[in-house]
């Protein structure tokens, strides 16, 4: 519970945090709400020589409507997220989401850039992002949500390279977020998202695998007009969740068809 | 006594505004002038010979003072950690245990070395500096497997891993299931818990060698014993030696026994020269204090077709870990109370203790009562389903009702009223209601169930005959000391020590009511050895009010008895005339010739005392009880098992008990949520696991062991009955395990009852959503 030793800077912009990650080398971090990276340096599970705390950043806070597009800066609070009401209008499913991360601490302090950047299996945003085709924007591309995540804790980003914002599609038909978890601030066992568009269902999975998942084969059978039921018989196809202390492969898969099916009886 | 005012009364807990506003002081809060860090070097192995530690590049470390290992401490430290006999005194093989392993490491976490630096991150640094060489040896993880001949040894020189294995026979069992008409057998586990106390241990100490004495800060819940055993173990006398247990975060027996770091930190500090301090890691905790349960049960129960029970025939698995735990075989009282509160024609139990590479069991909150508890009321619910008679039905039938009644095992339960708890309980949960409910939600299909738990313990420990025999020498009694002082107010202390009962309310309560003055003028004190009496028995098994509390009320009446006679001289007056009511003696038919005690004090400490007084008003009295106490209850869960997902939402929860006489209901109370929770919690979330293949820990940290919170816990509706203990002349039972020995089998009893319609009978700790989906899996094929 004592973390190693380590050098940190306070950037204000994203120039200066880019600059700042670039000096600090590939053992160089970001730290924004710390509320993932903090525990496993304290468990010395991530042991960086450098922290660059962009709280400061303040051009990276804010959440703007953009034509057909929602703009979300990195450094947005989930509770901001959650009580937002241009997201609550434009993108319910995420204010939905963002209400549910962890506990009022978490959320007070946790961004939205931190969860994509961390990337672990059990988040709740990479999900929506996935299944809603979203694009990640950072200090100098844009890479798109399904090639931003590449596996475990592993994205895209280059060691100096900073998540700046998240365009994710309008969507303000029926929706829904399950996650079912042990405890009410425990990360998600398994979490299924739903969302109506124009064009059909959207359908994504969390935890059923390294990455966030879109389950096509239940968007698919949603589309030739299965009901839910029969639909959601293919979430978990061609998937291969861990087996941990929490939950077994089988059990996971199961879930994901239970929660799959919930997430759409429940859509509203 | 004195007119009650204050017993019985909801007095806020005095010490709350100091701990709740942050104001409390930990071992972590105490420092010293100089103090330097301790950081413990510990086995990643579960077992492993020591080949070689090279400690260069930690002590090169800018700020490492020292790093010290086995044969640093061997030159301070002498002797092995204590194994008392409790509930197993025929132990076949007792490894000897050393603070720190010197050749071979046994479980994951037992310490190799230690760093002492001039801060904790430098020490934390140069552990990951200390490079061991080990030669991993074969672990053993499972009890049941180390009981196999071929099974891997625990210790490489043990015969085998066994530690005990003997057999209690209650009555003629051949005979009792001779005339079983039916009979139910079943496997029951209790799973290993970490008992997580807020505050994980910590320890200071300062030895001063110019004049050989030695301070210790730790956080303990028997400051006096730990002082017995490292005095004894450094070749200090006992007197010289203070031990301070201050404001303690929790205890739930994990901070009973003596630790490891509790010889290694005074050890340090003599080596050193200097204060040392050690504080625990959330993640050491859940590694290296004691665990709790670790038990596997079979369980054979024979009855009669009407319901009534004849005989119970057990064995228990106690996983014991890599060294029997100080008080671990006191777990094998589970075998002593597996009767419960019913007449059996005859019990045979029999306990075997198991080493295995684990850190040992010891105590945790309850330690073997709720074992028992929950193999007697899951058998009992066994043989009623069987016979397709209802949970009550068949309690009721096989009720304990004459008191005191004597158990299989020659125990006596001191008082009781069975009935009388379960019918409260059964009209407050509103239990015919909920049977027609889970009648109708399996008319829809949902899974419903309904149980039942009544349950006795014993506690209050206790009578110095089997306690003595039970530590080897030394009887758990309790010991208390009043001054009442010149000016008026009142210094108490107390042998037992507070880590969240609130001891300072409602000891105090008892002794401003005996007394006759405020509570404010009452200052309760605990947990240093430099005070107070000379020896003091800790809190543990319940026992503080029953035991404590009367040393503290025959204390008080001491106190009186000299008032009185010197208010008698005073007044000129006999004794046996005066009265003594609201705080002040007067003459029978003459109030105004009155003295205030107050006044009688003051008059104590001046001239003109009566013949053979001497000055002083003080006194200290040591409580031995003639015999433990038997709270009771009877507690009723329902629960709601999600069909698809199988997890478990509580409906309702009930309890009604009855711990005779209360000091302070709302303290009652709080015991109550407290220890229900805290067996909700082994019910449906909390495992400690071990990889079976690896011998390494997986549920290190509180993300992956599972201590719920209070959005997962239910809301207990309570009640009490009162039935006076005869044991002691306040009339009181133990409350502060109760919750934890009642609640896991109600909750438990209620998952059956409900996956019953699917065929399943029976289901283990924690019934987690993963492991009941798996049950339905298999009640399908």
């Amino acid at each position: 519970m004592i973390p190693a030793a380590f050098e940190y800077s306070r950037a204000t912009s994203v120039k200066q945090a880019v600059a700042q990650l670039g000096a600090a080398g590939p053992e160089g971090k970001v730290i924004a709400g710390g509320q993932s990276l903090l525990p496993l340096m304290r468990l010395r599970l991530s042991q960086p020589t450098y922290l660059v705390d962009v709280n400061g950043v303040r051009e990276l806070d804010y959440i703007h409507p953009d034509g057909q597009f929602l703009r979300v800066g990195a450094m947005s609070r989930h509770v901001t997220l959650a009580r937002s009401e241009v997201v609550r209008a434009q993108l319910p499913l995420l204010a939905e989401m963002a209400s549910q991360v962890g506990d009022a601490q978490v959320r007070t302090r946790g961004t939205l850039g931190g969860v994509f950047a961390h990337a672990d299996a059990a988040g709740d945003y990479p999900t929506l992002a996935v299944m809603l085709d979203a694009t990640v924007v950072t200090d100098r591309r844009r890479i798109p949500a399904r090639e931003f995540f590449q596996h475990l804790f592993t994205t895209a980003l280059e060691s100096d390279e900073l998540v700046c914002e998240v365009v994710f599609p309008i969507a303000r038909g029926p929706h829904r977020y399950l996650k079912f978890r042990r405890r009410l601030y425990d990360w998600a066992i398994v979490g299924a998202a739903v969302q109506q568009l124009d064009s059909g269902w959207r359908v994504g999975l969390t935890h059923m695998g390294p990455t966030p998942v879109r389950a096509t084969g239940v968007e698919e059978r949603l589309s030739a007009g299965a009901a839910p039921p029969e639909a959601c018989a293919a979430a978990a196809d061609g998937l291969e969740p861990p087996s941990d202390v929490r939950a077994s492969a089988a059990y996971r898969r199961h879930l994901a068809q239970v929660l799959t099916r919930r997430a759409l009886e429940q859509a509203a | 006594m004195a007119v009650s005012q204050l017993i019985g009364a909801r007095v806020q807990r005095r010490e709350d505004p100091r701990l709740i506003t942050g104001h409390g002081r930990f071992i972590e809060d105490h420092t010293l002038p100089g103090l330097t860090h301790m950081a413990v070097v510990r086995s990643p192995h579960p077992h492993a010979r020591v080949l070689g530690i090279d400690a260069s590049a930690a002590t090169a470390l800018p700020g490492v003072l020292a790093v010290f290992t086995a044969v640093d401490f061997h030159r301070i430290l002498s002797g092995t950690m204590p194994v008392t006999p409790s509930f197993a005194p025929e132990k076949k093989y007792v490894p000897g245990r050393f603070p720190i392993a010197d050749q071979e490491v046994c479980f994951q976490g037992e310490p190799v070395a230690v760093v002492v630096a001039t801060d904790r991150y430098q020490a934390a640094d140069a552990v990951d500096l200390v490079h061991v060489t080990y030669a991993p040896l074969p672990a053993v993880v499972d009890p049941e497997v180390a009981l196999r001949p071929d099974s891997a040894k625990a210790h490489v020189d043990g015969p085998d891993n066994i530690g005990w294995d003997m057999t209690y026979d209650g009555g003629d069992i051949e005979a009792a299931f001779a005339k079983a008409e039916i009979r139910v057998t079943e496997r029951i586990l209790q799973q290993r818990l970490a008992p997580t106390a807020m505050e994980t241990r910590g320890v200071m100490a300062s030895y001063s060698p110019y004049d050989e004495q030695l301070t210790v800060w730790l956080s303990s819940q028997n400051p006096h014993f730990i002082r017995l055993f490292v005095s004894g173990a450094m070749g200090i006398p006992e007197s010289r030696v203070r031990g301070v247990s201050p404001d303690v975060g929790g205890g739930f027996g994990s901070k009973i026994s003596p630790y490891p770091e509790d010889y290694l930190v005074p050890a340090a500090s003599k080596l050193l020269g200097r204060p040392v301090r050690w504080i625990e890691t959330r993640t050491e905790s859940i590694m290296t204090t004691i665990h709790g349960r670790g038990q596997v049960f079979t369980a054979e129960a024979a009855a009669l077709r009407d319901g009534t029970l004849l005989g119970l025939r057990l064995t228990q698995v106690l996983d014991l870990g890599a060294y029997h735990g100080t008080f671990g075989a006191f777990q094998a009282c589970a075998c002593l109370m597996a009767g419960g509160v019913y007449r059996w024609e005859a019990i045979q139990a029999r306990t075997i203790g198991v080493l295995t590479n684990k850190v040992p069991t010891d105590p945790y909150r309850g330690a073997g009562r709720p074992e028992g508890t929950h193999l007697c009321e899951r058998m009992v619910d066994r043989v009623a389903q069987e016979l397709g008679m209802d949970p009550v039905e068949i309690r009721r039938k096989n009720f304990a009702r004459e008191f005191p009644f004597m158990n299989n095992f020659g125990l006596t339960y001191d008082s009781g009223n069975y009935d009388g708890t379960l019918d409260r309980a059964l009209e407050l949960s509103d239990y015919q209601g909920w049977r027609r409910r889970q009648e109708e939600a399996r008319g829809q299909g949902r899974l419903v169930g309904i149980g039942v738990s009544t349950w006795v313990e014993i506690c209050g420990l206790g009578p110095s005959q089997p306690t003595a025999a039970a530590t080897g020498g030394i009887a758990l009694v309790e010991a208390a000391q009043i001054r009442f002082l010149p000016s008026g107010s009142v210094a108490a202390y107390v042998g037992t020590h507070a880590h969240g009962q609130g001891h300072d309310t409602t000891f105090s309560q008892i002794i401003a009511d005996t007394l006759g003055v405020p509570l404010d003028a009452v200052d309760l004190r605990h947990g240093d050895t430099a005070e107070g009496p000379s020896f003091g028995y800790g809190t543990y098994g319940s026992r503080s009010l029953a035991v404590g509390g009367m040393a503290l009320l025959t204390a008080s009446n001491q106190i009186l008895d000299k008032a009185r006679r010197l208010a008698a001289h005073l007044l000129e007056a006999a004794p046996d005339d005066l009265e003594f009511t609201a705080g002040a003696f007067s003459v029978k038919g003459n109030p105004q010739a009155s003295k205030t005690i107050q006044e009688v004090a003051f008059a104590a400490y001046g001239a003109g005392l009566p013949e053979g007084m001497e000055q002083g008003l003080e006194a200290v009295s040591h409580f031995d009880p003639p015999n433990f106490v038997w709270p009771f209850g009877a507690h009723i869960c329902v629960v709601e098992v999600d069909r698809e997902t199988g997890a478990v939402e509580i409906q309702s929860y009930t309890a009604v008990d009855d711990c005779g006489n209360v000091i302070n209901p709302m303290i009652v109370e709080g015991q109550l949520h407290g220890g229900i929770a805290q067996s909700v919690a082994q019910a449906l979330f909390e495992e400690v696991v071990y990889d079976h293949e690896s011998g390494q820990l997986v549920t290190a940290t509180m993300l992956d062991y599972l201590v719920p919170t209070i959005n997962e816990m239910p809301v207990p509706t309570l009640d009490r009955t009162v039935t006076p203990s005869p044991t002691n002349s306040l009339g009181v039972k133990g409350i502060g395990e109760a919750g934890t020995i009642a609640a896991s089998a109600a909750v438990i009893n209620a998952v059956c009852d409900a996956l019953g319609p699917l065929g399943i009978h029976h289901v283990d700790m924690p019934a987690s959503p993963d492991r009941i989906w798996q049950l339905m899996q298999e009640a399908r094929r």
